[in-house]
């Protein structure tokens, strides 16, 4: 029929709009009479309200000022629990928590404007600390400071410590990082009266936002609109934040009955929006004299913030990925959420398994350590098989090889030779260098019964052009939907991808094909996509208008004969669960996914033990993710997500004061550079993946679970004292080299 | 900036004179993005730090959201716009498309502006030449390596069309 254009490296369907300058993101677009809003925001983390201070310098009644009072429906922030306020009535939770909402015409004067509310908040004593919340130093939230606990058990972990060769203890801290999109946040708004309320800006899931506005402003789902505007980065940073500023956006613009626009500064979004859960780890760990895991007793617990937001979930993949891709008889994973009086952490790239990834890839260098053998032994010993469990009592029913994995990363970043040139050089040089490794796996699409709870549905339809439109709810923010989706819609219907028209998502037109979150776009979403086109091609040569081996051009003239004759050509897919998947939701055992991306990344580092700064010289990312559909885009994400990782391992740090974030800058806020990066080598081994669409399986978050514990085992080999802390500042080290000394 | 205080300032825009009557200290930036409509120029964090706003300000590329427009009198600027309508930097362009070299692209006109800007410098740059060049341009998608390529891709295509 065509070409293969499963696996071939498309270029990006939006690249030459992205590359002119012509793409249109959110604050590219204005309209007539449009006002500009901000949000005037509590300065302290903890207090009541007691009085709003309006500097008379300002002439007031040229603005609108929106309060909790002016809510139609209810002040809430809708998505998991129902906990979080739009607007901040009586008391505060967290500093940069939103009070008061002001728009004008003049972008400068509304600033200003900003500067000149005065918020008197009586402060109240706040939690900063997992300990403190635990303690129950004070109640912030509900009776006990806990969002959420999950209990894993696998075996019988207590029977296990009597019979071990070793056990080994370890504690892991990872920081708060921030997600660092290029584009800052932002939304414009219109309110009718007639048609209800509009809404298009910076977003991930557009029918999140448009399940938010409906009962703030009590509106019916037709009466609430949610364009996707070109997305500048989002890393999850777009998941769930964008409904906040979207009901904001959604109140002005109401009561000024003008469009109004709201875009975040960077230092108002660093601050305000969400970040990655800041976490800490124990880990028990009994092996037996061959180096066979016995038992793994793991604590992990992650600082939620002030409100619900996504912590539960976040909390479940970070749970679900603590033991690790190995197969050990008995684990107990016991973990919690906890509130504090931060600004609500939230959706980040892995979502929670870049921590629990984090502390057991480091741990289990520490167990070979103490057991004297080598990290890449002990783990080939442990590596989980095809048939048997994961810590969840998961049955891993695909073949997966992670001894070739590893094998094949150690060679190619010449880890052995490496590691005992190093040992040798380092005695007398200033510069130390190490090399380590993490081995991994990342569950792609939702835990649990979250597919079939979700029920994500994709259309496509015919047009009388000829073409194919997909309609489907999947934003593009980089990753490469608007490229993979004609992919792979065009290989199902044997058609080419120019044929091939993907519609903006628009919650008033797209069906609701989920969030795009949880590495499931490409495919969840994608197999329902192929699946939808499938059905289309069926739908045409039923109808007798095009023969089974027809040619793209037959394929164009029946659908434009087939939309002439009978004046529609649509066909949509819901998700179903594939065969053999049952998860058990009290227990927390079963398939928590349909299946897992597996990788080995090995990094390479050099410190100076002068300033004990560390370099990352040379990284390695081996990988088994499916088919992979487009290699360049594919390899786009690899490369992002290892950068991301090796600024969350080694230079991201927020720095807190009394619950705010202090350094909420680019200059002072350190993300890598050109000049930070080694070179990122990746590599694919492609076993093709069932329900995916062409074998693909979810690829976005695999890449930022790696790095960090990778370089931190490349540190600790090099300077040979335990680290287990990121991000792995020089601070860090230095404390880490005193710590040892004593 | 509510104070009425204004200048005139005359310059060049994508080879288009302009005079523009504004307050002395507004960002260029801004007259760019809302006065001329010309919002490929983009605005990361409005202090010099991520290289989103990079324009070529006669021959240098500077951060756009750093410059007062009074700074701009008789000064010619390119914006991502102005290159479009270059031929040889379009090879640039298209490269990064190429590549993938661009992927949620708010980073990507800014990215485009400093390493043509480098080309036209440096029509052959080692990794080390690339490395240094953009290091004020910062990229959160791609770790940089599609960047690098894509620059290579073109500056080769640009060297065979030097040649012919």
């Amino acid at each position: 029929m065509t070409q293969r254009l499963m696996g071939s490296s498309l270029p990006r369907t939006e690249g030459h709009s992205k590359v002119t300058g012509q793409a249109r993101y959110v604050d590219d677009i204005s309209f007539p009479e449009m006002l500009y809003g901000v949000t005037v925001r509590s300065p302290i983390a903890r207090g009541r309200i007691s009085k709003i201070e309006f500097d008379p310098a300002i002439p007031w009644n040229e603005f609108t000022i929106v309060n909790a009072s002016d809510i139609p429906g209810r002040n809430r922030i809708v998505l998991i629990a129902d906990d979080q306020p739009c607007l901040a009535q009586g008391l505060v939770n967290h500093a940069e928590e939103p009070v008061l909402l002001l728009a004008h015409r003049d972008k400068q004067l509304v600033e200003e404007a900003r500067r000149a509310v005065t918020l008197d908040i009586a402060p109240l004593p706040a939690v900063f600390d997992i300990d403190d919340a635990i303690a129950e130093k004070q109640i912030i939230w509900g009776t006990d400071n806990i969002f959420k606990t999950f209990l894993v058990e696998k075996g019988d972990v207590d029977s296990a410590w009597a019979g071990a060769y070793a056990i080994v203890e370890g504690e892991y801290h990872t920081g708060a990082q921030e997600q660092l999109y290029i584009e800052p946040q932002g939304m414009i708004a219109q309110y009718d009266p007639e048609t209800g309320i509009t809404v298009l800006g910076s977003m991930q899931c557009p029918y999140y936002v448009h399940k938010a506005l409906m009962p703030l402003l009590n509106l019916p789902p037709e009466k609430v609109r949610v364009i996707q505007t070109e997305t500048g980065g989002a890393f999850g940073g777009k998941e769930e934040y964008p409904s906040v500023i979207a009901c904001h956006a959604a109140l002005l613009a109401k009561k000024a009955c003008k469009p109004v626009k709201i875009i975040y500064d960077r230092g108002e979004d660093m601050a305000a929006t969400t970040k990655r859960h800041p976490s800490r780890t124990r880990h028990r760990t009994a092996v037996d004299r061959d180096g066979k895991l016995l038992a793994m007793d793991i604590e992990f617990t992650v600082d939620g913030g002030a409100y619900t937001t996504l912590s539960t979930v976040v909390l479940s993949r970070g749970t679900i990925h603590a033991g690790g891709p190995y197969a050990c008889p008995n684990v107990r994973i016991r973990s919690k959420a906890v509130a504090t009086n931060h600004p609500p952490h939230g959706a980040f790239r892995g979502f929670g398994a870049p921590q629990s990834i984090f502390a057991l890839e480091c741990h289990m260098d520490r167990v070979a350590r103490q057991i004297n053998m080598p990290p890449d032994e002990f783990r080939r010993r442990n590596f989980v098989h095809e048939g048997e469990t994961l810590a969840v009592s998961q049955v891993v029913r695909e073949p997966v090889n992670l001894e070739q994995l590893m094998n094949r990363a150690l060679e190619l970043s010449e880890y052995r030779l490496k590691r005992e040139r190093f040992a040798r050089e380092n005695e007398t040089s200033i510069i130390k260098r190490g090399i380590g490794f993490a081995s991994f796996m990342h569950g792609a699409g939702f835990t649990g019964s979250g597919e079939r709870s979700m029920g994500s549905i994709v259309a496509v339809e015919g047009t009388k052009e000829g073409m194919v439109r997909v309609l489907a709810s999947s934003t593009e923010m980089g990753q490469g939907t608007n490229t993979i989706f004609p992919q792979i819609a065009a290989e199902a219907l044997g058609i080419g991808v120019d044929a091939v028209e993907i519609v903006t998502p628009d919650t008033s037109v797209v069906p609701n094909s989920g969030p795009t979150v949880a590495s499931r776009t490409c495919m969840i979403v994608g197999k329902l996509v192929e699946s939808a086109c499938l059905q289309l091609r069926e739908a045409l040569i039923q109808s007798g208008l095009l023969q089974p081996d027809y040619s793209p051009e037959d394929f164009k003239r029946a659908c434009s004969e087939y939309v002439e004759r009978r004046g529609m050509l649509k066909c949509q897919s819901q998700y179903s669960t594939p065969p053999g998947i049952y998860w058990d939701d009290d227990k927390y055992q079963g398939d928590a996914y349909a299946t897992y991306a597996w990788a080995v990344y090995v990094a390479e580092v050099s410190i100076d033990s002068r300033t004990w700064e560390t370099r990352v010289e040379d990284f390695v990312a081996v990988q088994e993710v499916g088919r992979v559909i487009n290699p360049i885009l594919a390899m786009g994400q690899i490369e992002g997500g290892v950068a991301q990782g090796i600024g969350f391992a080694l230079y991201e740090d927020v720095a807190w004061r009394e619950g705010r974030m202090v350094n909420n800058q680019m200059t002072n806020y350190i993300m890598p550079t050109s000049a930070d990066l080694p070179p990122i080598r990746v590599y694919f081994e492609e076993i093709p993946y069932e329900y995916g669409p062409g074998g693909a399986k979810g690829i976005g978050e695999l890449p930022i679970d790696g790095p960090a514990p990778a370089i931190v085992n490349a540190i600790e080999n090099a300077i040979g004292v335990p680290v287990g802390r990121i991000p792995a500042t020089p601070e860090v080290l230095m404390q880490a080299m005193e710590g040892a000394r004593v | 900036m509510s104070d009425r205080a204004s200048a005139t300032v005359l310059f060049t825009v994508n080879g288009r004179p302009q005079s523009m009557t504004s307050h002395p200290l507004r960002r260029l930036l801004d007259v760019l993005r809302e006065d001329l409509r010309l919002t490929g120029t983009k605005e990361g964090c409005g202090e010099g730090e991520c290289g989103a706003c990079a324009v070529l300000f006669d021959g240098e590329v500077v951060n756009s959201c750093l410059v007062p427009i009074l700074q701009a009198q008789d000064v010619t600027i390119i914006t991502i716009e102005g290159l479009v309508q270059n031929e040889k930097a379009k090879l640039l362009q298209e490269a990064f498309v190429q590549c993938g070299g661009a992927q949620c692209g708010i980073c990507t006109p800014g990215m485009v502006v400093a390493s043509w800007n480098l080309l036209e410098r440096n029509p052959l740059p080692t990794d080390d030449d690339l490395r240094s060049a953009l290091s004020g341009n910062l990229c959160r998608c791609t770790g940089y390596t599609r960047i690098f390529e894509a620059i290579k891709i073109a500056s080769g295509k640009l060297e065979q069309a030097a040649a012919k």
